[in-house]
């Protein structure tokens, strides 16, 4: 499978069983899903799903194809071929010892992160921003030591036109 | 129970156990026919043999647990091959689901992947819309198999039914007429064809699409070919017709193919048994495709010309928009095309020699003669399949019935009780081997007990014939585990369940045994003890290009 990142948001019935629906078709058919993150509209009988996923024109042809074909799926949308703005989230829990505590609030500050959770040893960051925004962080807090983390995988929205 | 007649239900194909006891006793105050079949195997295939030989809905009805996993084979059939089915399956009391109850199982989860939808009803109030829905879903668009979990408790409640509008669910919404731009495209092409060729499958078949076919190939005057499921689809006797395209294709359609500059695809999915090695595919040609379900086009082959639609709906459009423009193809490059076409038709025709064995291909073919072409087929799976495919030959839709995406062996003979069912007046045939014949074997009794009068044609080999050939073929004769010399006597079985049973074992029974056993108004074995290491020819190995054909044997 050759092609780069995808992001495809799908708009869904909330009903029991659609999201093992739209996994089962990813893992029936040899497609794969990098992320998925899924939360009801305002409207409640709806959900918003958001898969990443890779594959050249063919493949997202037949993604684009099959997710329709899924009677709980209302649309379909690969944000890929337009203008969107896409963000993960992630919690990072990070050792912070007197010695470098200075150090993370710097990141912290850098990245415009926050500190949601402090412990004698341990700080838990929360950041939001794009996939490569998180993994900059990410390699940085290595270096401080990281003890858990926790990400959610992208959510994205196409951008109105200017 | 109201909604089943509503949607016109007739006839339930099933059998029933401790969570289906409330479903089966309103079924009982109904007038609407249930017959009860042994496995539940055969429930899901014979309701598949009835929607396909009635051009409706089958329906079947099974309880929970095994009831339920019994069904996949056929439910995964019917997925393959689009048959519009509705299966309910019974399921413990909701507040044991989860709990690992008494014959539980999770089916609506098992048969995700091999149902266009299932559905899990959760109280009564949801029911009656859930049974519209399923019928709705199963028989619009592409069809395929519907099922419908339904706890027992929901069974035993009441609810007040008030028959309820049609169905509009604003996430399914098949397409049905074509784009227009993408027919005004495609006409640009065949105007330019020098050496058009047809290619119809199970789609024109389940759109009734076969009086536009042979209208569309006459303006084209243009060979038809066609995959396993689409024979039928256009009159094997017509000048036009090449045969069936693909693995044990003719080698006509297979040549045709391969040379042609335009390929028209109507109802197909361009499966691998007809393709071969997909990068030598018809590799001179453009290539339209038209289909009703959008995933089936571009989905192995790249296509020229895609248009998503109704194949009966867009046959209609082209004629339509061919007359109007007053198309006649070139007749220098159409005549050169066809004679092209009638020398390979000479050069090697699918054929077979009788000699001191029975030839499995001369009881298929005196079977054709006998019934005149007249009769309901339905096949088991292998060896069988292709020689019913090649040898019997069909004028007309909805008389050949075969497991062709699935190759489910097992399915010919509850497929017939299903057909004959559905058409009690029509000779129904199941083309059997002896190995398929046994996964189903138990139907005897349901056809005894309803008085169904089918006919069984075994071509008993003693082997599992196609892995045989395969055998033969491609791992130096090693046969693994495909002598079946083990078997009952069919003649005595046939019998035993109260049934008639023939044999012929010579050359010169063949006739004799078809002529009575076709005359009898009874459940029917024919056992034809035919020659053991026959294979079907022409073969094109699995993965080689459809030109590189093995001929004989």
């Amino acid at each position: 499978m050759t092609g780069g990142k995808r992001t495809i948001s799908l708009l869904v019935e909330n009903v029991p069983g659609v999201l093992s629906r739209i996994a089962g078709l990813f893992s029936g058919r040899g497609f794969n899903i990098e992320s998925i993150s899924a939360a009801p509209t305002m409207d409640r009988l709806v959900t918003r799903i958001t898969i990443t996923t890779t594959g050249d024109e063919s493949i997202m042809e037949q993604i684009n194809k099959q997710l329709n074909k899924l009677v709980n799926v209302i649309k379909v949308q690969d944000l890929t071929e337009t203008d969107f703005v896409e963000r993960e989230m992630a919690l990072v829990k990070v050792k912070a010892e007197p010695a470098n505590r200075a150090e993370i609030l710097r990141l912290v500050d850098i990245f415009r992160c926050k500190v949601v959770d402090v412990s004698p040893t341990h700080y838990t960051i929360e950041v939001t921003g794009t996939a490569e925004k998180l993994g900059a962080l990410l390699e940085l807090l290595k270096m401080v030591g990281i003890r858990e983390i926790t990400r959610t995988g992208s959510i994205a929205m196409a951008r109105e036109k200017k | 129970m109201e909604i089943l007649k509503e949607e016109g239900v007739d006839t339930v194909f099933g059998i029933t156990g401790g969570a289906a006891i409330e479903l089966y006793d309103e079924l009982a105050k109904t007038d609407i026919r249930h017959i009860m079949v042994r496995h539940e195997q055969g429930a899901v295939h014979a309701a598949d043999g009835y929607a396909r030989a009635k051009k409706g809905v089958g329906v079947c009805m099974v309880t929970s647990g095994p009831g339920a996993t019994n069904t996949v084979s056929g439910i995964a059939s019917a997925y393959m091959d689009s048959i519009p089915l509705v299966v309910f399956t019974a399921q413990v009391p909701t507040p044991l689901i989860g709990n690992d109850a008494f014959q539980e199982v999770d089916i609506v989860g098992i048969t995700r992947p091999c149902t266009k939808h299932n559905y899990l009803v959760r109280s009564i109030g949801d029911l009656a819309r859930t049974v519209k829905e399923a019928f709705y879903i199963a028989r619009s668009g592409r069809p395929g198999p519907v099922l419908v979990d339904v706890p027992k408790d929901i069974t035993q409640a009441k609810a007040d039914h008030t028959p309820l509008p049609s169905p509009s669910l604003k996430s399914y919404n098949p397409r049905y007429k074509p784009n227009m731009k993408q027919l005004k495209w495609a006409i640009e092409h065949i105007k330019e064809a020098k050496k058009p060729a047809l290619f119809a499958g199970g789609g024109v078949i389940l759109s009734g699409a076969s009086k536009e076919l042979a209208e569309f190939a006459r303006r084209l005057n243009a060979p038809v070919t066609a995959s396993l499921m689409g024979l039928g689809a256009f009159p094997a006797s017509d000048k036009l017709w090449l045969g069936m395209l693909g693995m044990h294709g003719t080698y006509r359609a297979n040549m045709s193919v391969q040379s042609c500059d335009l390929l028209i695809g109507i109802g197909v999915r361009f499966d691998d048994r007809v393709t071969g090695k997909l990068g030598t595919f018809a590799p001179h040609a453009k290539i339209i495709h038209i289909d009703i379900d959008p995933t089936s086009i571009r989905k192995n082959i790249p296509v020229t010309v895609p248009i998503v639609g109704d194949c009966k709906m867009s046959l209609a459009e082209l004629n339509r928009l061919l007359g109007k423009e007053q198309f006649t193809p070139d007749p220098e490059s159409n005549k050169l095309w066809l004679d092209q076409i009638e020398q390979w038709k000479k050069t090697i025709a699918v054929a077979y020699e009788q000699k001191h064995a029975i030839k499995p291909q001369y009881v298929v073919e005196k079977l054709y003669e006998l019934t005149k072409g007249d009769a309901i087929i339905t096949t088991e799976v292998g060896q069988n399949q292709m020689w019913a495919a090649q040898y019997y030959h069909f004028d007309e839709p909805n008389r050949f019935i075969t497991s062709g995406g699935l190759g489910c062996m097992g399915f010919g003979f509850p497929a017939a009780i299903g057909a004959q069912v559905a058409c009690p007046d029509k000779l129904v045939v199941d083309i059997a081997g002896d190995g398929s014949i046994q996964m189903n074997i138990q139907e005897l009794a349901t056809a005894m007990q309803y008085g169904l009068p089918v006919k069984i044609v075994i071509l008993n080999n003693r082997y599992l014939g196609m892995v045989r050939q395969w055998q033969e073929l491609f791992y130096e004769k090693r046969y693994a585990s495909t002598d079946i010399e083990q078997a009952p006597d069919f003649v005595k079985l046939a019998e035993a369940y109260g049934g008639v049973g023939l044999r012929a074992a010579r050359p010169e029974e063949v006739e004799p045994v078809l002529k009575e056993g076709l005359s009898r108004p009874n459940l029917v074995i024919m056992d034809f003890l035919v020659e053991r290491e026959e294979g079907v020819y022409p073969m094109v190995p699995a993965g080689a290009p459809i030109t590189d054909m093995l001929l004989v044997n």
